[in-house]
């Protein structure tokens, strides 16, 4: 790892303010991506500004409808709570599939989100829970908050503070790892809202997380893993590695959607 | 059997200090002065270098020296060197090429060594490393071992064209054993891939080389299973300094699985840094430089041609093996698809003729040497995968065409070099059916089929050759080296005991076994008794630990100066009790006259050995004996492996519903530890055959699974609850009757892994690693 100087912001607006003061300063949350990056020398911020001790980027709270949870959350933490467990199961079962203890215990959503790795889990639930990104500065869409692997709408200097969302009246998620990483090789996860059905797919698209049209099409009218059967998904659209072909990974789609769906519990 | 004596449950001694976080590695070694080395690789797989500038590295921060590979040759440093002589099957011997400790004309591999920074802290080093400009001209690269035999392939050595460093046979001959398989009523062929494997120790290697120049004295610390081997290496080949003026200590070693057997540049370079820079210089490989440059193992690629009569009764086996070396000679690669492999092509089966050719082929990878089995996990995979799919061919049970072809009397000579002594296969195999409930599958099967799941059972009988290993045998065969094992027996003035032994502990729990079979001895607690070992200069002379063979040779080793010191004490014993020598026994820590109430208690005899104000006349003073032990054969563990599987058509996911191991390790000193070997060894060949696999890129030579990201290790998740049980008939030819067992699990598992996964899906042609993909292209190609 090469030498970086550590700061602790203490508030949203502080943590802004170091970050614009240093050279080519980062935001650390959990560290769980940005920390081994750093010691295998593939990442050299020359600063690194500590979100974890940020008390408004904390916390999950349900009212009415909405859900919000702090981008300061961790893993553990969602997967636990009891608010959430009645609101909206699916993301407490996405979180508790997170990597290790360890890594629960340290990363957060935020974090997770703002990395946009393309086999995170966390990006599926924001996309299919058509869930609004919320930052210092303003409120994105998921749908125009990811933008391609690794790549996010967020500005130079621009912090999550929290995610919120609708409750959804089901939702499912399901996940098939990666043997070595335990990342998601394919992961899908589907919404039944008052807008409609949304299916979003991390893990296998070569562009990183997307919404899966066939399949939302074809869920709205039967909210069923039978409804899934005819649905293809493109291999020319997957990833292809040691690990998964293109076309199994357009596989594990499908059978992913389908097991979600049949997890997919009413609220 | 006392509660700590042999056979006894002991915990492990030494894991106080292993769970609690106070063991002693080589990188935990601290000296005065210490510096740190960074080593400069090759990023390229095949290159010559053109130059290496350092200039600017020189002047970082924090930096002392940066050595290159050419002032290495001009201090007269030697080539590594493989120990073992293989001829090939015209008279040749094996073509070795050179492998420098840091390379200064080619570079051979992704991660071959061309520099060494030294510097203040690994930090400094690292980024002076950085800045170290290597210029290259790259040349075309080779990494499959069968393509790097063809025509018109990058040529790795000018000592060996075409890549072949030996074609060698063993068995019957050719001709006889082709008029077999043409006379057969069946024969069953298969194309039998032996997957590369990284061996992943829990600690990385590392290396603290010390220069005393007012002694002209060397002192190096290192991850080592040998240090005695080391040493003798270092000193005779490689001219780092005589033996008597370098000690090698191996202090706690946190796995070696074979990788450690092996001398490596990093040792060599720490040495010679230390004593042209004055200052220790101490290496500790990160994981990626793990998975660059530990000795990687397996990777061999067979056909198989096994013959029948029309009583299915096995007539013929034919094997022709390519075994890819990597880029160098590692220092034991030679013998293990040799001697280690082709020998045990007989497996548990009467086979009156076999062949085996094995071609050995350099490639721009990392070398190739030993990893738990080494050469017994290929024979087995490919006997057991081959005569698997001759019972589906031939529409018979596949226990009953094992059971129809066993060795059923002892000793039994093989075709292939290999004496058994002693077995019972039938007893194994009718423990782990039984255990398994295999009469039940069929209902198990049904169940399973409602529930969406392909469920499907396979075995593995193994044998292995451990106890390596009777010296002037492995002197003909082209060993370099004595496999004998040697001990030293200190008992103290007050009675207390230490054993010296040339074995290695990496894991192993030889602090509490060889004290178990001590104490069993003399009856005293096994607290009262410390295993010294991994010392040069404390411990004489020993060969060290791989092949299973710190029990059979190792403790065969200790018993012999056991004898003695026992037959010393007896003298002073009977000296003091004024008896006959011949009446005195040894029973619960006293030494008494037989049938009689006269005793003098343990340490009573040792003080007196040591004050020798009464000893016999013309007694030397002192209790301390030696021994070495050279066995007179190998050892032959062997038994019987049955793993149940359901897959998900869907997702192609093995699901290990069940594991039955059934082994013959002959005589077990601590079950506990011995089931402790077998589970883990059953991880690792779960790991092989489900979950592990080194890929480069076949065109650029890069290393694709160079981190835990992308190399699946089986975690605890992957792997059910295993049910081991022993059926075990003495060895013969050890006088504790021990077989061993460190490899067995290693060796017996992949190939019942696979047979149940091809049995569930209906489809043989599968390849470790069984990953969801394969498996699941595996089911689709069926349908």
């Amino acid at each position: 790892m090469y030498a970086t100087n550590y700061h602790r912001a203490s508030s949203v607006a502080d943590a802004v303010r170091l970050k614009g003061a240093s050279e080519d300063g980062k935001y650390v949350s959990g560290g769980m991506t940005l920390i081994p990056t750093m010691k295998q020398r593939l990442a050299a911020p020359s600063d690194l500004v500590d979100l974890r001790h940020v008390a408004e980027m904390k916390g999950i709270t349900v009212s009415g409808d909405t859900i919000r949870i702090g981008a300061g959350t961790t893993h553990a933490e969602v997967a636990t709570s009891a608010e959430l467990k009645a609101a909206c199961p699916a993301l407490c079962h996405l979180a508790s599939q997170i990597g290790d203890p360890h890594v629960r215990h340290m990363g957060t959503l935020g974090g997770s989100i703002a990395n946009n790795d393309p086999a995170a889990d966390y990006p599926s639930a924001m996309l299919a829970l058509a869930a609004t990104i919320v930052t210092d500065r303003r409120e994105i869409a998921a749908d125009d908050f990811f933008t391609g692997l690794f790549e996010t709408a967020l500005e130079d200097g621009e912090i999550i503070v929290a995610v919120s969302f609708a409750r959804p009246e089901r939702a499912g998620y399901s996940k098939f790892p990666n043997p070595a990483s335990r990342y998601a090789m394919t992961g899908v996860f589907v919404a039944k809202a008052a807008g409609g059905v949304r299916v979003a797919v991390t893990g296998a698209g070569s562009n990183g997380v997307f919404r899966h049209g066939g399949m939302e099409s074809a869920l709205a009218g039967n909210f069923s893993p039978d409804a899934l059967a005819g649905v293809t998904t493109d291999p020319s659209d997957m990833l292809s590695d040691i690990h998964g072909s293109a076309e199994y990974r357009a596989n594990l789609v499908n059978v992913m959607a389908r097991r979600a769906v049949a997890a997919a519990g009413a609220v | 059997m006392g509660a700590e004596g042999i056979g006894a449950r002991v915990a492990r001694k030494e894991d106080k200090r292993f769970l609690t976080g106070k063991g002693r590695y080589t990188d935990d070694m601290v000296v005065p002065g210490m510096k740190y080395a960074v080593f400069v690789r090759s990023p390229h797989a095949h290159a010559k270098i053109r130059s290496i500038d350092a200039s600017e590295a020189e002047k970082m921060p924090g930096v002392i020296a940066v050595l290159n590979g050419q002032q290495l040759l001009a201090d007269g440093i030697g080539n590594l060197i493989c120990g073992w002589m293989i001829h090939s099957k015209d008279g040749s011997p094996m073509k070795m090429g050179a492998w420098r400790p840091l390379a200064h004309e080619t570079v051979r591999y992704v991660g071959d060594a061309v520099a060494v920074v030294i510097a203040d802290s690994v930090g400094e080093a690292r980024d002076a490393a950085d800045q170290v400009v290597v210029d290259y001209e790259e040349l075309p690269a080779v990494t499959d071992a069968v393509t790097a035999l063809q025509p018109g392939q990058p040529q790795l050595h000018p000592e060996a064209a075409g890549n072949l460093i030996y074609d060698w046979a063993l068995g019957t001959s050719e001709a006889d054993t082709d008029a077999a398989i043409a006379a057969a009523a069946h024969v069953t062929e298969m194309k039998i891939v032996n997957n590369r494997l990284s061996p992943n120790p829990m600690e990385p290697r590392a290396a603290l080389g010390i220069y005393d120049s007012a002694e002209d004295h060397y002192t190096c610390y290192t991850t080592s299973q040998n240090p005695h081997v080391a040493r003798l290496v270092m000193s005779a080949f490689y001219n780092v300094a005589p033996e008597n003026k370098l000690r090698v200590i191996a202090p706690d070693v946190g796995g070696g699985f074979g990788s450690k057997i092996y001398i490596y540049p990093e040792e060599i370079v720490c040495l010679w840094a230390s004593r042209r820079t004055g200052v220790p210089v101490k290496w500790t490989s990160d994981r990626t430089e793990a998975f660059l440059t530990d000795a990687h193992g397996r990777d061999h690629v067979s056909t198989v041609k096994m013959a029948f009569d029309s009583d299915n009764r096995i007539t013929a086996l034919k094997v022709d093996t390519i075994a890819n070396f990597g880029a160098y000679m590692s220092l034991f690669s030679a013998a293990v698809p040799t001697y280690l492999y082709a020998t045990l092509l007989s497996g548990q089966y009467a086979i009156p003729a076999i062949h085996a050719n094995v071609r050995a082929v350099y490639t721009n990878t990392a070398p190739v040497d030993a990893y738990r089995g080494a050469g017994r996990p290929e024979a087995t995979y490919l006997l057991e995968r081959t005569i698997e799919t001759a019972a589906r061919e031939l529409g018979v049970s596949p226990a009953e065409l094992r059971r129809k072809n066993f060795i059923r009397s002892f000793p039994y000579q093989t075709p292939v070099i290999m004496n058994y002594d002693a077995g019972d296969y039938e007893a194994s195999l009718e423990a782990a059916m039984k255990q398994a409930d295999w009469a039940g599958f069929a209902t198990r099967k049904a169940e399973a089929e409602k529930r969406g799941k392909k469920r499907g059972i396979g075995m593995s009988c193994y044998i292995e050759a451990c106890g390596i290993a009777p010296s002037a045998a492995v002197g003909s065969l082209g060993a370099g080296v004595g496999l004998w094992e040697s001990a030293e027996v200190r008992v103290n003035a007050v009675g207390t005991i230490e054993v010296l032994t040339g074995s290695h502990s990496h894991g192993q729990g030889h602090e509490t076994t060889f004290a178990q079979l001590v104490a069993d001895r003399f009856g005293v607690p096994i607290d009262n008794v410390s295993i010294v070992h991994g010392d040069t200069d404390k411990v004489q002379m020993g060969m060290g630990t791989y092949g299973s063979r710190s029990g059979a040779v190792g403790m065969s080793a200790i018993v012999k100066a056991l004898d003695k010191v026992e037959a010393k004490a007896k003298k002073i014993a009977a000296h003091l009790m004024e008896a006959d020598e011949s009446d005195v026994v040894i029973e619960n820590g006293e030494l008494k006259v037989a049938g009689t109430d006269r005793s003098v208690p343990w340490f009573q005899v040792a003080l007196s050995a040591y004050t020798a104000h009464n000893l016999p006349a013309g007694m030397e003073p002192g209790l301390k004996e030696g021994a070495f032990y050279d066995p007179s054969n190998f050892t032959f563990p062997a038994g019987c492996y049955i793993c149940e599987v359901e897959i998900d058509p869907e997702t192609g996911k093995t699901e290990i519903v069940q594991f039955v191991a059934a082994d013959d390790f002959g005589n077990i000193i601590n079950p506990m530890i011995v089931e402790g070997q077998v589970h883990g060894g059953i991880a690792q060949g779960i790991g092989q055959a489900l979950l592990e696999g080194v890929h480069y890129d076949p065109q650029s030579g890069q290393l694709l699974t160079a981190s835990y990201m992308d190399y699946a290790m089986p975690r605890a998740d992957d792997l059910p609850s295993f049910q081991v049980s022993h059926q075990n008939t003495p060895c013969p030819n050890n006088p504790l009757g021990i077989k061993g067992c460190g490899e067995a699990g290693a060796i017996g598992s992949p190939p019942a892994l696979m047979n149940a996964i091809t049995d569930a899906i209906g489809n043989n042609d599968l390849t470790m690693p069984a990953t969801p993909q394969k498996v699941w292209a595996a089911v689709h190609a069926t349908h």
